[in-house]
């Protein structure tokens, strides 16, 4: 095992035009074609996308797990961020 | 069953036990009893690791060895129209192995340890996948019923408590349905053909059941690791629920084909509703699972040769990566 490793990279599908990409798993390929093709090859074998996107896995930014509930804390009082935080009398329509 | 609860013997190594608190454990377990998933990053207990790396790998191994028995009829193949539909299932076994490889990788394993670990012995992969192929029709029997084998396991395991395992297994499970019924269909032609032909398929059903029931692992009796899967939620049946469970529904299919189960105390038990069968050949599963089946020593040499004439494949994709990128440079 004296050979060099092919980096990891992870891959994205959009299954159908006007759906967003979504992680589908990940691979291993010498370069980026390659993680393509192997994307397509492994991932997308019963037509399962119209369009793929493969990441290094080690260029992607990730959050912390460990510091989850502190990093997204500011979010958690701002609850008039919901329409629900707003009382409307009955009788106002469409609103 | 494709890793078949082999994990007992290395239970013992546990170390590093002692840096993790009552309370890391306690938080733990209680994400796991609200159903939480586990992701990659997230603290885990170090046993939940190993046990997940040894099972998720074992897995990813027998996915791999398992496209030899098929691969042995991919030109002998009775038709055009088969081999294109083996070659097809053959391709979607190594397609299992490599998102098993990536779901082993989030725990911090590296792809090159657990090849390395194959190739040299160390790790486990399912007995199934060291019987022979004799026949055309033994084709039949492993569609039929070692990959139906294979979905009873895999379809609790979408639900797996760690995440990326569970997500594998969603994809995996797609795909094997298709496996079962192609296996199944090789079966109904071979047992509606002439009288050789559904011989033949009487003899690979003969051969392939006991192995295929070996496949779900020891009796719970002395399964002693499953309790600690199952609090884990990495296991959601024991090996003998889900064992009792193949038998149920495939005794009914070998009735449809005409075909007759290699057991004479197999028998419909009124009272419970399930089907009886007799005592499983222990010594035979723990042979095959120490490296003496029919076929180990062929099933690995052909593994580790395989990985040798690669060897040239990898070295110039990474040449080539490198010639690139200094041009691009
Ligand atoms: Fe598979
Ligand atoms: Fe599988
Ligand atoms: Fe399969």
């Amino acid at each position: 095992m004296s050979e060099q490793v092919w980096p990891l990279y992870e891959v994205f599908i959009r299954t159908r035009g006007g759906l967003s990409h979504r992680h589908a798993g990940s691979l291993h390929a010498a370069d980026d074609q390659m993680a393509l093709d192997h994307a397509r090859d492994t991932y997308t074998r019963r037509s399962e996308g119209v369009s793929l996107w493969v990441v290094r896995s080690d260029r992607i930014v990730a959050s912390d797990p460990a510091e989850t509930a502190a990093f997204f804390e500011p979010a958690a009082d701002k609850i008039y961020r919901h329409p629900t935080f707003y009382d409307i009398p009955d009788g106002v329509e469409n609103l | 069953m494709y890793t078949q609860g082999l994990d007992q013997a290395e239970k013992k190594e546990a170390g590093g036990a002692g840096k993790e608190s009552a309370e890391q454990l306690a938080a733990f377990q209680a994400r796991i009893d609200v159903e939480e998933k586990i992701e990659a990053k997230d603290w885990m207990p170090e046993a939940y690791r190993r046990t997940l790396i040894r099972q998720i790998s074992q897995h990813a191994h027998s996915e791999i060895i398992g496209m030899q028995p098929e691969g042995n009829w991919l030109t002998r193949a009775p038709t055009l129209k088969r081999k294109a539909i083996l070659l097809a299932k053959v391709q979607d076994e190594a397609g299992h192995g490599l998102y098993l490889y990536s779901a082993a990788e989030t725990l911090g394993v590296s792809r090159d340890r657990m090849v390395a670990d194959l190739l040299s012995g160390k790790a486990k992969y399912s007995s199934i996948f060291n019987y022979p192929t004799l026949t055309w029709a033994d084709i039949g029997a492993i569609g039929w019923l070692v990959d139906g084998a294979a979905i009873m396991n895999q379809i609790p395991l979408c639900r797996c408590s760690y995440g990326p395992y569970a997500r594998a297994m969603v994809r995996v499970c797609k795909e094997e349905s298709f496996h079962q019924r192609q296996g199944f269909e090789i079966m109904l032609t071979l047992c509606r053909g002439t009288d050789e032909q559904k011989a033949m398929a009487q003899d690979a059903l003969n051969r392939f059941w006991w192995p295929a029931l070996m496949m779900f692992g020891p009796n719970d009796s002395n399964s002693t690791h499953s309790a600690q899967s199952m609090a884990w939620k990495i296991k959601r049946f024991s090996n003998d629920e889900l064992r009792q469970k193949f038998v149920d529904i495939t005794v009914r299919q070998a009735d449809f084909l005409g075909l007759r189960i290699p057991d004479d105390e197999l028998s419909f038990n009124e009272a419970t509703g399930h089907y009886e069968f007799s005592e499983i050949d222990w010594q035979e599963f723990f042979d095959v699972i120490a490296g003496n089946g029919p076929c180990n020593k062929e099933r690995m040499s052909k593994r580790r040769k395989a990985h040798e004439d690669g060897a040239w494949v990898r070295e110039a994709a990474r040449a080539f990566a490198d010639k690139r990128s200094a041009q691009a440079a």
